[in-house]
Parts: C-alpha cells; sequence; structure tokens
C-alpha cells in the first residue's frame, strides 16, 4: 500500500489531547507518525490552514439499503459521509426488511467493503421486523459485528420487551439504543405548541420522548445495560440523563444538528423539510440541547441522515415522511450552532464526531495515534460556502439548509490510508 | 359596485389562504366589496359579468355541500364557468398526490381553484404549485377563511357596522376547529373581544398566545356576550375520549334554554353548520329571533363573490 504525508496542518486530536502544527504520515493503512521532517511519501497533501483531525464518525444514519434504493444505497450514502468529511457511519436496521438476523448484517459489511469508501457499520433491530414483539438475534448478530441494537424509526413499546431486551444485551456488553416515542402521546408532523396550534396540527407532545427516557432509566436502573437515546431533543429529556448520568447509570445520547438550530417556527409554510422526528421543538428546548452538550451531558453529535426522495416529501406536511439528510453539511451546522456562538472549541467539536462517537459502539477509531486505522479528515475552519443540495453525492435532496451560508468544510476525507474524496 | 381594479393597491393578493395573513383594511376591503355585490342577489336577473370567461374550479378533497354549494352559486352569479371535481369518480382515489392532480386541473385552463381538504397547509402547498389563483375553502384544521368573514360580515351587519369592542364567544370543539381558527384572527384583527370556550381536552392554552381569551367555563361568561357562535360537536372526538359523552357535552358546553335566558337580551346566536339540534345548541334558540344562522348562510355567498372576484383581479 502507498503511503500519505499531510503537511502543514495542526494536527488536532481530542483522543491524545493533542493541537500541534506539523505533519502526519501514513502508511500501509495505518497512522504512521505525526511530528515534523517524516520525509517522503508517494502522495503529499498541504493542509496549510486546515485542522487534520480523525476521521469524522457518525453513530445515526440511514441508507435505505434493502428496500428503498431509490433514496440511498450503502454506496450513494457512504459516498456522501465521505463528502460531509465523514470516514465511518452506523446505519439504522429500519430498512425493508429489517436488518434483524445475521446475514442482513452481514450484508451490509460486504457492501461497504465492496464500496469502498466509507466504513458502514450495521446497528441491529432490536425485536423481529421491528416490531417490538420477539427480541431478535442480537447474540448472533453482535458475534457478526452489529455494533448496537435500535428499532429505530420506533421505540419499543412493550415495558417487558424492552427490560427482556436489556438484561439479555447486558451479557455482550453491546449499547442498546432507543428512539424514544410513547406512541400512545405522539401520533402528530410536529411538535405540539403554540406553533402546531397556529398551523392547525396535531402535534407531538415533548412528553412521549420523556416518557420512554424515564421508563427505560427506570428499567435499566438494576440491570445496567449500556443504554443510548438517540437524537434528544427536548428540555425535560436532556435533564433525565443528566440525572441518570449523576445518578452512575450507563447512559449516553446524541443530538442532531437540526435541534441544535431550529424551532417548530421553520413548520409555518408547511415546508416538508422541517417535518423530521423528534420533531423541531421549542426554543427553550434548543437552548437546553446546546447546554446539554456543554456540559457533557450529550456525549456525542449524530446527523439521523434520513433521505427521501422529493416527489415523497412534495406533499401535504402531515402526509409526507419524516427526515431530512444530513451528511455533507453536518459539519458546518455544528460550527454555526456550537463554535460561532462560544459554547464549545474545535478541539472539543471534533472530540463529539471522533472519538465519543467510537466509544458508543466501541469502534477502535477516533484517533490519530501511531498504529490507528488511517482514517483521517482535512478541515477547512475558514472556507465560507453555501450549502447547495442538487451538488450532494446522497441520492436525495431533502435538506431545510439548502441555501444557507456556512463556514467550515472538510477538504479531503481519508478512510483505511487512501484518499477517498477530495473537494474539487 | 365599485370596481376594484389591477392597480388598486386596496388588494393585492392572488390567493386567500387565511386571515391570519389579511391585514385589518385588507378585511374590511373584502367585507366592502361583498356588501356591494349582495344586492346581486336579490334582482330578478342574479347575475353580473364580472368573471365572463374565468374558469372556476370547486376542488374538495373532503365531504361538503354547503360551502361547495354556495363557491359555486357565487361563481356563477358572477357569470365564470364552474366545473365540481371531488373525489368520487376522480383520480383522487387513485392515489394521485394532490399537486399532480392540482397541475392537471390547472393545464386545462383555469383562473381559481376553490380547494378544500382536510390536510393542514393543502391550500397553501397547492398555491406554491399552480401560476392560477387558489382559494381555501378549508385546509384540516388550520383555516377556514371564508367562513371567517363571513362571520364577520353578519356580525358587522347585525351591530350596525360595528366589531369593534364586541365580545364573541367561541364554543365548542376549538382544537379541531377551523372555524374557530379564521374567526380568531379575523375578529381580533378587527377589534373585538374573543373568548373561547370548550373542555381543556379541546381547547389548548396556547390559543390565548393568538389574542383570544380562554375559559373552560360556558356560564362564567354567558351573561357578558354580545355573540355566541356554537360549534357543531364532531362526534368522532367522543371515540377517541376528547370528552366523556355528548349529554356530558350538551349539559356543561350546550346552548341550552337555561343558558339562553341568562344572556344580554340582544344577544346574537350563530352557528357554521350543519347544526346538531339538541346537542349544541337548543332548536327553538336556532330557529329564534336572535339567531343568525340562517343570515350567515346568506352572507357567505356575497363574501364569495367578493373573494373570487378579488383574486381574478390580481395579475399573473
Amino acid at each position: 500500500m502507498s503511503s500519505i504525508l499531510i503537511q502543514n496542518g495542526t494536527i488536532l486530536d481530542p483522543s491524545q489531547k493533542l493541537e500541534r502544527k506539523g505533519d502526519l504520515l501514513v502508511r500501509n493503512g495505518k497512522v504512521a507518525a505525526s511530528g515534523n521532517n517524516l520525509g517522503k511519501a508517494d502522495q503529499v497533501i498541504d493542509a496549510r490552514g486546515c485542522f487534520v483531525t480523525p476521521g469524522l464518525i457518525d453513530i445515526h444514519v440511514h441508507f435505505r439499503e434493502p428496500g428503498d434504493e431509490e433514496e440511498e444505497t450503502i454506496a450513494s450514502g457512504a459516498a456522501s459521509a465521505v463528502a460531509g468529511g465523514f470516514t465511518s457511519v452506523c446505519c439504522m436496521p429500519n430498512t425493508k426488511p429489517a436488518l434483524d438476523n445475521e446475514a442482513q448484517i452481514e450484508f451490509v459489511f460486504q457492501e461497504s467493503e465492496r464500496v469502498g469508501l466509507a466504513n458502514v457499520y450495521p446497528i441491529g433491530a432490536i425485536t423481529k421486523s421491528r416490531a417490538g414483539k420477539e427480541l431478535a438475534e442480537i447474540g448472533s448478530m453482535h458475534r457478526r459485528g452489529a455494533v448496537a441494537f435500535s428499532d429505530d424509526g420506533v421505540g419499543v413499546a412493550d415495558a417487558s420487551v424492552m427490560r427482556k431486551a436489556l438484561q439479555y444485551s447486558k451479557m455482550f456488553d453491546t449499547v442498546l439504543m432507543q428512539h424514544c416515542e410513547e406512541p400512545t402521546l405522539s401520533g402528530g408532523p410536529m411538535h405540539a405548541g403554540l406553533m402546531s396550534t397556529t398551523l392547525g396540527m396535531p402535534g407531538v407532545a415533548a412528553e412521549a420522548e420523556q416518557l420512554m427516557i424515564a421508563r427505560d432509566l427506570l428499567l435499566n436502573r438494576t440491570i445496567g445495560c449500556r443504554y443510548h437515546v438517540q437524537h434528544i431533543s427536548t428540555a425535560w429529556s436532556v435533564e433525565l440523563v443528566r440525572r441518570a448520568k449523576r445518578d452512575g447509570q450507563a447512559v449516553t445520547c446524541e443530538v442532531a444538528p437540526h435541534h441544535l438550530l431550529l424551532t417548530d417556527e421553520s413548520c409555518r409554510g408547511y415546508d416538508t423539510n422541517f417535518k423530521m422526528n423528534p420533531p423541531l421543538r421549542s426554543a427553550a428546548d434548543v437552548a437546553a440541547c446546546i447546554e446539554g452538550v456543554k456540559d457533557g451531558t450529550i456525549d456525542c453529535l449524530a446527523t439521523d441522515h434520513a433521505p427521501h426522495l422529493a416527489e415523497e416529501k412534495e406533499l401535504e406536511f402531515q402526509n409526507a415522511p419524516f427526515g431530512i439528510i444530513g451528511l455533507e453539511c453536518a459539519l458546518p451546522l455544528y460550527v454555526k450552532a456550537l463554535i460561532e456562538p462560544g459554547h464549545i472549541d474545535w478541539m472539543r467539536l471534533i472530540e463529539l464526531m471522533t472519538s465519543a462517537s467510537a466509544a458508543i459502539v466501541k469502534l477502535n477509531k477516533g484517533t490519530l495515534r501511531e498504529g490507528a486505522d488511517a482514517d483521517v479528515t482535512i478541515i477547512d475552519p475558514q472556507r465560507r460556502w453555501t450549502i447547495d443540495a442538487e451538488q450532494f453525492a446522497s441520492k436525495s435532496r431533502n435538506c431545510p439548509f439548502n441555501g444557507r451560508e456556512v463556514t467550515g468544510r472538510p477538504i479531503a476525507t481519508i478512510v483505511g490510508g487512501a484518499v477517498k474524496w477530495r473537494l474539487q | 359596485m365599485k370596481a376594484a381594479t389591477a392597480e388598486d393597491k386596496r388588494w393585492t393578493r392572488k390567493h386567500l389562504l387565511g386571515l391570519e395573513e389579511l391585514s385589518a383594511d385588507e378585511i374590511r376591503f373584502v367585507l366592502d366589496t361583498a356588501s356591494s355585490l349582495k344586492e346581486v342577489s336579490t334582482r330578478s336577473v342574479k347575475k353580473v359579468p364580472a368573471l365572463r370567461g374565468k374558469v372556476v374550479v370547486n376542488a374538495f378533497w373532503e365531504a361538503s355541500t354547503r360551502t361547495r354549494t354556495s363557491f359555486e352559486l357565487a361563481a356563477q352569479r358572477l357569470s365564470a364557468d364552474v366545473i365540481d371535481f371531488s373525489e368520487s369518480g376522480s383520480s383522487v382515489s387513485k392515489g394521485e398526490t394532490l399537486i399532480d392532480t392540482a397541475r392537471n386541473i390547472e393545464a386545462m385552463g383555469i383562473d381559481v381553484i376553490v380547494i378544500r381538504h382536510p390536510a393542514a397547509g393543502a391550500a397553501e402547498l397547492l398555491s406554491r404549485s399552480v401560476r392560477c389563483s387558489v382559494v381555501n375553502a378549508g385546509d384540516g384544521a388550520h383555516e377556514h377563511p371564508t367562513q371567517g368573514l363571513l362571520d364577520l360580515y353578519t356580525i358587522r351587519e347585525r351591530f350596525g357596522g360595528k366589531v369593534e369592542g364586541k365580545k364573541v364567544a367561541i364554543v365548542g370543539d376549538i382544537a379541531n376547529s377551523r372555524v374557530a381558527r379564521s374567526n380568531v384572527w379575523g375578529l381580533t384583527k378587527l377589534g373585538a373581544e374573543v373568548m373561547l370556550v370548550g373542555p381543556p381536552t379541546l381547547l389548548p392554552r396556547s390559543f390565548e398566545q393568538l389574542g383570544a381569551r380562554v375559559t373552560h367555563d360556558f356560564d362564567s361568561v354567558i351573561g357578558e356576550v354580545d355573540v355566541v357562535n356554537m360549534l357543531r360537536v364532531q362526534f368522532e372526538r367522543i371515540k377517541s375520549s376528547q370528552f366523556p359523552s355528548v349529554r356530558e357535552f350538551t349539559s356543561m358546553y350546550g346552548l341550552t334554554w337555561d343558558r339562553f335566558q341568562r344572556c344580554k337580551k340582544d344577544v346574537f346566536i350563530m352557528h357554521p353548520g350543519p347544526m346538531n339540534r339538541g346537542i349544541e345548541i337548543q332548536s327553538d334558540i336556532a330557529d329564534g329571533p336572535q339567531s343568525g344562522i340562517l343570515q350567515q348562510v346568506t352572507n357567505g355567498l356575497a363574501v364569495r363573490m367578493a373573494v373570487l372576484y378579488l383574486v381574478t383581479q390580481v395579475g399573473g
């Protein structure tokens, strides 16, 4: 294999608390050295003015394969990932059929390897067909390499099934990820509040999310399985996780860019690119999520990249599917939400997108230590650009941030020691 | 009548989607236009040539008799051609999207689409997708602007041209009512005081932020209001346990004879129809001298003539 020398950048590696001007040499798929005067390499990349960081990791994406390949495939999703600076992503099992057995898990690994862009890791379903009734073969899928388990798209509504899932999964030391939404309090296309009243649409109560988090934390109190709250979105949800952490519970959570930047006000105009689940919440909820990132209650950032075709989204708000894409604009959106207002610094942001994410799904990644997998992202923190969904590598265009002026952009993505994407 | 022209700055909207976005002046201008058109219906030849050569489509994705008939008649009195497009026998039942259906209708050379749809925002979605005018005839629980306008017209007529300062109670299932929302916007813009009355399960507190007073106790406001607008009880809400029974609803929120007698002597009674007699309103009150229910229907025609006329005068 070849070698790459990344020169003149600022190496930013939260796993080593390292921020230093210098070069990074990768050889044979691994990080070979960092410092100065590292010798010759087959390929040289000039990273002047840029951060050289561990490859970004997103533990929450939807690649729609098998079943909805017109929206996204593992190939197009992986291309979208590297174009957003992501070297590893974890894909949710709500495909058709669901990723609920070891053959499906194997399929994702094989397809990821065949495509050869970002590393795509499968998350297995908690229950068969994600129906919430019977446990799926969590053990077999875990052996095959499933990095986590979730019925994402829906929560496991039945408390006794969820308890069994927590008990059973504990023995593998894997993580159960929950889409927290109590179905009996749900059913609306947007957040319940003044805006849903004004627009005349039924709302999803914030309590739908909070109730399931509270229930799971209670169920897990004596079990102690690793438990992860997906796409946290309300103030009291953040507080529930904060208190559980204080009590020493094994709980983590993630937040998506849109829940740090947008409120339910955006639903005015009935643009379905502002429809996702959980829905856009109130300004107070956004503030609480940001506070959760600042104080460490929120462990990592994840996009919930959810592709849909334009014709599926071009419907009445209440009839359109939930979800927006996020991989190719996530980084600058986090910059806008968290760095520009001064909430956190670049070191912390990269930690939330690399080593912190890797720790939750136990990936041996997210570091630039010598000998680590050579997954590297080169980021120009000053680059100003306009988000243009038409230019995305993703098959879908459902992005509410289309047209936004943003700052900060990956310029090259290296996966396993090979350049997989460069900004044209 | 005084014709509005393309240069007339008092009306510049190609679509009527809701009352929320209208100014008080725009609302008054529609009502004034309706006033001058009301006389047409009293002539022996009930027709003016204002929209001759124009085509109006009634596209109703939800059952309706009175609103559809009212729009149809309004268009005919202005000499427009009217096409009725509703769920039965159309491609709506064949899974075509709203936008596709609308673009197909428009391709036949249409000037106005009057849309009734069960989804909130459907009229706005349509207005972004077609070049012709769009008039919202009710979109989910969002707005029913011509009902709001005809209610305003009827109140204004009843009180000698004055809406400002009047106290109007709207009673019943507020949460799911597009009529209530359009009334709240219209009445508050014209300076009336709106009191919303209903059980908490059908009346969220957030309505206060829209400028209305919210109460769950009908009896506490019954004596002070000038107008009582009773909404229709929707029986499917009982199944979903929004309230326990029709009997209990009537006892707490029905306009019974006993409550009527505690009203102001000149109280004005309204209902958007169709009524459930004996449930939200007692029959002899609905048919009595203080009821404006049939005037609402008559005025609805004039208001819809005004709306169709105004939106077609705006270029495009």
